[in-house]
């Protein structure tokens, strides 16, 4: 199968007088459409990596290919348009705006991508807001719904332009075992059905071990990759 | 760009209470402004007005022996051409004369006039106190102060005598208050024809007299100049009102340059206060623009949002200024008073002069946004992803 994100000799320095590695020569192929899981304990570069993955942070050396495009040789405006359009983040404290309504949330990266939003789009949101179950919360500020609704808004937000790629860190963090529940069948149904590919750290080891692959990271290096598929 | 400006919007209005102030601070800093500035320019248009708004702007008199102008009627249809500004011309014939009065004698101004043509100048009709305008062959006003001095009486008769010992009988037909008393004390004011009698000139003056329109105040050294240049004539002595009067005009440059010295830091204030706080909001609002970069918001946006937050709070300050400003200086005229119930000081509302503070304000705030635009700029996703 074709690989959608690779990464070559990745290395992570941190600091420049007290020098802190995090990632040591990590080289990885995600293929496109999977449903990719990475676990491993709390500082081992699992967080890290996935932000050099999401071109959110540049690796001290090794190369980050996108669709089979070096992420190094993109200006900063390709880089936008590639976050924008082609990568959707889902983070570990959700991140929704708190001066805008679920729904603007959810608009947000269309809005970027085009300037403007249209009733199609509008029409697609609140699409994505029901498959997360949120119509009935969509015009609350972001900042005047739960926990578990804004983390479903945040997903539906990273749906919003298709994207072929989500990153999730810890997307059911701070959920209750129900709504870890829910999510991550959300998750595998829009797998199933868009062919989106995930890439999702979690601690929780009943998840991980139902994505098609698992990756645990221990001490910044690979230290098990089981493929399922 | 609309997203830019939409995102400012939704910042400033879930801030509401900060916006409110910041906009509060540049509507005081453009009221203060507008304040000084129309104080400042009403009080040298008073000034001006009061010096030289009944006088001569642009004098013509002759260099020769005689003092004498002869051929002015041609002149004053050249002078008329010469510049478009040049609003008001009038014609004097001034002699010295003798003045006595029963017991008592002193030397005087005789000036006479063209009534019409000069009324316009010197608004004579409405000083006249008592009696009227001089209009027949030797009737002539005085001053007010030389009636109290020597106890005239309207229709009183007294002798002029001429620097050639000529003596002829006067009718005093009223009394002037020019509000200066060396003036009220030394003219004699008569028409045109009375003087020629008196003095002899066969239909000469001795000086034409000029004022120019509103515009022009300022360059009757210019418009002077023009004159000279097109009369071309080396017997004639052209002055204007700036040459003579350079003690009120560097006063006035003073206080113009006051004003624009309060002006200027005013605006710094502004400038500070409101990159200061705009600056903050970047901090406030870092883990959102990390957000929209995360999500693929060109940087150049999201200093958009910035700029626009200094355009809309530069746009409300400014129109609140405004209303501010006027509102103070309208108070100003209806409370700061003379016993009389005038003004101390008449405000001058000059209308392009309000609106250019406030495009100014505008510009201004626009132009404190660019700090934070450049910080929000600068704002790097991971680090705030990292640090929450």
């Amino acid at each position: 199968m074709m690989s959608i994100l690779e990464l070559k000799n990745i290395e992570k320095i941190y600091g420049n007088e007290i020098k802190t590695q995090v990632l040591y020569n990590v080289n990885l192929s995600i293929e496109k459409g999977t449903f990719n899981s990475i676990i491993g304990q709390s500082g081992s570069g699992k967080t890290t990596l996935l932000n050099i993955m999401g071109t959110l942070d540049k690796p001290t050396s090794g190369e980050v290919m996108v669709n089979g495009t070096n992420v190094k040789q993109m200006h900063n405006n390709k880089l936008s348009a590639l976050r924008n359009e082609t990568i959707g983040f889902i983070f570990q404290f959700h991140y929704l705006l708190p001066e805008f309504t679920a729904l603007e949330n959810v608009l947000m990266p269309y809005q970027i991508k085009h300037g403007k939003v249209s009733k199609d789009a509008i029409k697609k949101a609140k699409e994505y807001l029901h498959l997360v179950g949120l119509e009935n919360v969509m015009n609350n500020m972001a900042t005047k719904i739960s926990g578990g609704q804004q983390q479903r808004a945040a997903i539906a937000r990273a749906l919003m332009n298709e994207p072929q790629i989500i990153l999730a860190d810890e997307p059911t963090g701070n959920l209750d075992s129900d709504s870890t529940e829910v999510i991550y069948e959300l998750l595998r149904d829009i797998n199933h059905q868009l062919g989106t590919t995930f890439i999702i750290i979690t601690h929780d080891n009943r998840i991980a071990e139902k994505a098609d692959r698992m990756i645990e990271i221990k001490d910044g290096r690979i230290y098990q990759d089981v493929n399922k598929k | 760009m609309k997203l830019g400006y939409k995102i400012a919007a939704r910042f400033l209005k879930s801030n509401l209470g900060q916006t409110i102030l910041i906009i509060l601070g540049i509507a005081i800093g453009v009221s203060v402004q507008i304040f000084i500035g129309s104080l400042i320019q009403g009080l040298q248009k008073s000034l001006v007005e009061k010096t030289i708004g009944d006088a001569s702007q642009i004098t013509i008199t002759s260099s020769t022996d005689d003092k004498e102008i002869v051929d002015y009627e041609e002149m004053i249809k050249q002078i008329q051409t010469i510049d478009q500004r040049i609003d008001k011309i009038s014609v004097a014939a001034d002699h010295p004369a003798f003045l006595e009065y029963g017991e008592n004698s002193q030397s005087i101004l005789v000036r006479g006039f063209d009534i019409e043509s000069a009324d316009e100048i010197y608004n004579f009709v409405d000083r006249i106190e008592e009696g009227t305008y001089p209009y027949n062959l030797n009737e002539i006003i005085l001053g007010i102060d030389l009636k109290e001095e020597y106890g005239i009486q309207l229709n009183d008769v007294l002798s002029l005598i001429t620097t050639n010992q000529k003596t002829v009988k006067v009718k005093v037909v009223g009394f002037f208050d020019l509000k200066v008393a060396s003036l009220n004390k030394n003219w004699a004011i008569t028409t045109l024809e009375t003087a020629g009698n008196i003095f002899n000139t066969r239909g000469s003056i001795t000086s034409i007299e000029m004022q120019v329109k509103e515009s022009g105040i300022f360059s009757t050294d210019i418009i002077a100049s023009k004159i000279t240049q097109e009369l071309n004539n080396d017997a004639l002595t052209i002055v204007n009102w700036k040459e003579q009067n350079e003690q009120l005009l560097s006063g006035l440059e003073g206080q113009s340059i006051s004003s624009y010295m309060i002006q200027v830091f005013v605006l710094i204030s502004v400038i500070l206060g409101i990159a200061s706080v705009l600056a903050i909001t970047v901090m406030q609002k870092s883990k959102q623009i990390g957000i929209l970069k995360a999500m693929g918001i060109r940087n150049s946006a999201t200093s958009y949002v910035f700029l626009f937050e200094g355009l809309i709070l530069g746009f409300f300050g400014a129109i609140l200024g405004i209303l501010f400003g006027l509102g103070l200086s309208v108070a100003f005229t209806k409370f700061a008073l003379n016993t009389d119930g005038t003004p101390v000081i008449p405000l001058f509302i000059s209308y392009p002069f309000i609106f250019t503070s406030g495009l100014i304000a505008i510009a201004v705030s626009v132009l404190a946004a660019l700090i934070p635009a450049y910080r929000s700029l600068k704002l790097n996703p991971i680090d705030i992803i990292r640090n929450h």
